[in-house]
């Protein structure tokens, strides 16, 4: 250990699985070999260069990396500031950073020898690139979802049944995607010899958290040399949107050390903070124990959880990364948030100046930045992540826009 | 002084028999139900009372349940309450041994040394926390130990010769075999299974073992309960509370009356499996 820069923030978690207070294993008895032996197969996996080799040649030829980073000229105009720049991991294949993570589990659970493949998901963004990894692979794949979901989300559980993927909608709770990640543990619990679990963000039991994030680091890997290719120094301020935190923490873990750089989160604040329907668990909630990891929770004085509630559907979990709940305790990054109506705003201008419909999620940290991106100097950079398309939110926002003679 | 656990597994054991525990949901449906069930269930014989904690995201438990904590929670059972419900328990029953049972993060939120203390204060024996393995055991463990709280430890039968050492070695009270690979209340395990698991967990403590998760019978508890050193049944029981609820979801004077009936045949079952 000598040898490592013990005042990295890149060294977390410790071997509990611990960032500062957060993450950890809180997970039953039943479940416990499962996650040690996941541990033990992605630890081996990182040493290993084949398996680099193998998720590098799936990354280049299958998810068409590296994503651009896109200078948005239009919008920085508009904004009259800093320089915006736009990392395209909505360019991916099935339109979002999920995949990232997913081939590389994937290829986890390949090593380990699974065929059968479980996953949760809310809007079905993380169930659809599941569901293609496991028609890439021949694998077999369960994906649970809020019966709620499934409904509203319709595109992606039609995309997933044509990819031959099995749909279970979960009723038990409250049917939204916290049921959605009970039930796909308590099925993995039941069916452990044969499943690999592949969760979608960078929350659960330790080793998810590490794992999603490294597998999702590569957007900050490639940010990082793009922006010194096309700038020469690194970014000012690096902003990222926030449900669970995958596609921030994979944005944001390459620069933690850079304290030039300054980094928002940017949570979805729903109907508002006050309100109380909002999904903004580390400005609205407290630290408790969900699914695996201690983390900031939306919960009540007796430890129940809350729903959370945002226009976006991938935002909406009442927990969020143990990572992200350490930097927030540390102050290392800067978590906000922006409103149903905001994010819709950024969600118009974003498809009017750049002819890029950005998904609902990246629209929350594009209202962000249309808030602060302007009192920036000219000079100064300023890169958002751009981690989905908005095809799949057509039917939510549409009605909204006309409503209000918006269109 | 012996604990009251120590003393029902050696009761149990002078009429050469398994112990009975069962598992009901603290406030279900409602809070002045749930005591009556309590008194119920000490009246038919049950051995180990085991009071569920409600929690809103119970991952460790099947739909019979999840829907008994809904039920309790959408009624206004807190923490507190289940606090109330045991000392209120303890006070009408001084010699039946009541072990809480449910997830860490409402006592977490409740703050552990309070809710030590006030398990305490309650009379309560034991505590079996759902989420916390032993990787975690400077959470709970280690300070409700202190506090003289027995501190059950459930087994799977994923615990292998490497895990089991690791699981038993902070347990106390006595060990909780999960029969099957899965939640609460779903299939059953076969007999055979449970004699085998109970040869690998003896092998390793000299805490009694009794067998759980998927009992629903008279039948199947008495051959768990012959195949271990007692057998808990909490599904089955909680499913009667819910058919003999109202429309409304409201309790009837049916619910304590079946729950009765149907605890005394399982206490038939173990007895009729004494060897």
């Amino acid at each position: 250990m000598t040898d490592v820069n013990m005042n990295s923030l890149r060294n977390q978690p410790d071997d509990r699985g611990r960032f500062g207070m957060h993450g950890g294993r809180f997970v039953a008895e039943t479940l416990m070999p499962l996650i040690l032996k996941v541990e033990e197969a992605y630890t081996s996996a990182t040493s290993d260069a084949d398996f680099q080799r193998e998720l590098e040649y799936y990354q280049t030829h299958y998810i068409g990396r590296p994503s651009p980073l896109y200078f948005a000229e239009r919008m920085t105009a508009h904004f009259g500031g800093a320089k915006l720049y736009l990392k395209r991991d909505e360019l991916n294949h099935t339109g979002a950073h999920k995949i990232n993570n997913v081939i590389g589990q994937a290829l986890v659970a390949k090593r380990m020898g699974k065929t059968k493949i479980i996953a949760e998901t809310g809007a079905g963004q993380h169930g659809v690139a599941t569901a293609t990894a496991c028609a890439l692979f021949n694998m077999e794949c369960e994906v649970f979802m809020g019966e709620e979901d499934v409904r509203r989300q319709k595109p992606n559980v039609d995309r997933m049944r044509l990819l031959g993927a099995k749909i279970y909608p979960v009723t038990s709770g409250t049917g939204t995607l916290k049921d959605a990640m009970n039930e796909a543990l308590r099925y993995w619990v039941a069916n452990a010899e044969s499943h690999f679990y592949i969760i979608g963000t960078v929350a659960g039991p330790h080793p998810y958290p590490q794992m999603v994030r490294d597998f999702q680091s590569v957007i900050g890997k490639e940010a990082r040399e793009q922006i010194m290719k096309a700038e020469g120094r690194l970014p000012d301020s690096i902003v990222a949107c926030i449900g669970g935190g995958s596609n921030a923490m994979g944005l944001f873990h390459p620069f933690l050390d850079e304290e030039s750089v300054s980094i928002y989160g940017v949570e979805a604040a729903g109907k508002g903070i006050p309100s109380g329907l909002h999904a903004a668990s580390l400005t609205g909630g407290t630290p408790g124990i969900l699914h695996g990891n201690r983390t900031y929770l939306l919960q009540d004085d007796d430890g129940q959880i809350i729903d959370a509630h945002s226009i976006s559907a991938g935002l909406d979990y009442p927990g969020i990364g143990p990572e992200h709940a350490w930097l927030h305790d540390m102050k290392r990054v800067n978590y906000v948030s922006a409103t149903d109506d905001e994010a819709l705003e950024a969600f118009q201008l974003c498809s009017r100046l750049e002819g890029i419909i950005p998904a609902l999620e990246p629209s929350h940290a594009l209202a962000f930045v249309s808030t602060m991106i302007g009192d920036m100097d000219k000079d100064d950079i300023v890169i958002l992540n751009m981690c989905g398309r908005g095809d799949k939110d057509l039917g939510a926002v549409l009605p909204v826009l006309e409503e209000r003679g918006r269109l | 002084m012996t604990s009251r656990i120590a003393n029902a597994f050696a009761n149990a054991r002078a009429e050469n028999r398994g112990i009975l525990g069962v598992f009901v949901t603290a406030g279900d449906p409602d809070a002045q139900t749930s005591a009556g069930i309590l008194d119920a269930l000490v009246d038919s014989h049950v051995d180990i009372v085991e009071l569920g904690m409600p929690f809103s995201d119970p991952m460790a438990d099947g739909p019979a349940i999840q829907a008994a904590s809904l039920r309790a929670l959408k009624n206004g059972m807190t923490l507190a309450g289940t606090l109330d419900i045991a000392a209120a328990f303890r006070a009408r029953h001084p010699d039946t041994p009541l072990v809480l049972m449910g997830y860490y993060n409402p006592i977490y939120i409740y703050g552990v040394d309070r809710f030590l203390a006030d398990a305490v204060k309650a009379g309560v024996d034991g505590l079996i926390v759902v989420d916390l393995p032993p990787e975690e055991d400077d959470e709970l463990l280690e300070p409700a130990r202190a506090a003289g709280l027995d501190f059950i430890r459930l087994v799977t039968p994923t615990s292998d010769a490497d895990r089991l050492p690791v699981v038993l070695g902070s347990a106390s009270g006595f060990v909780y075999y999960v029969a099957i690979t899965g939640i609460t209340g779903t299939t059953s395990a076969a007999g055979d299974s449970i004699s085998a698991a109970y040869e690998r967990i003896t092998a390793v403590t000299d805490l009694p073992v009794v067998t759980g998760f998927g009992i629903r019978t008279p039948e199947q508890a008495g051959e768990a309960a012959s195949r271990s050193d007692g057998a808990i049944v909490g599904s089955a029981v909680v499913e009667i509370i819910a058919e003999s609820l109202d429309d409304a979801g409201n309790g009837t004077p049916e619910t304590v009356s079946k729950i009765a009936a149907f605890v005394g045949e399982l206490a038939k079952g173990v007895a009729a499996k004494a060897d």
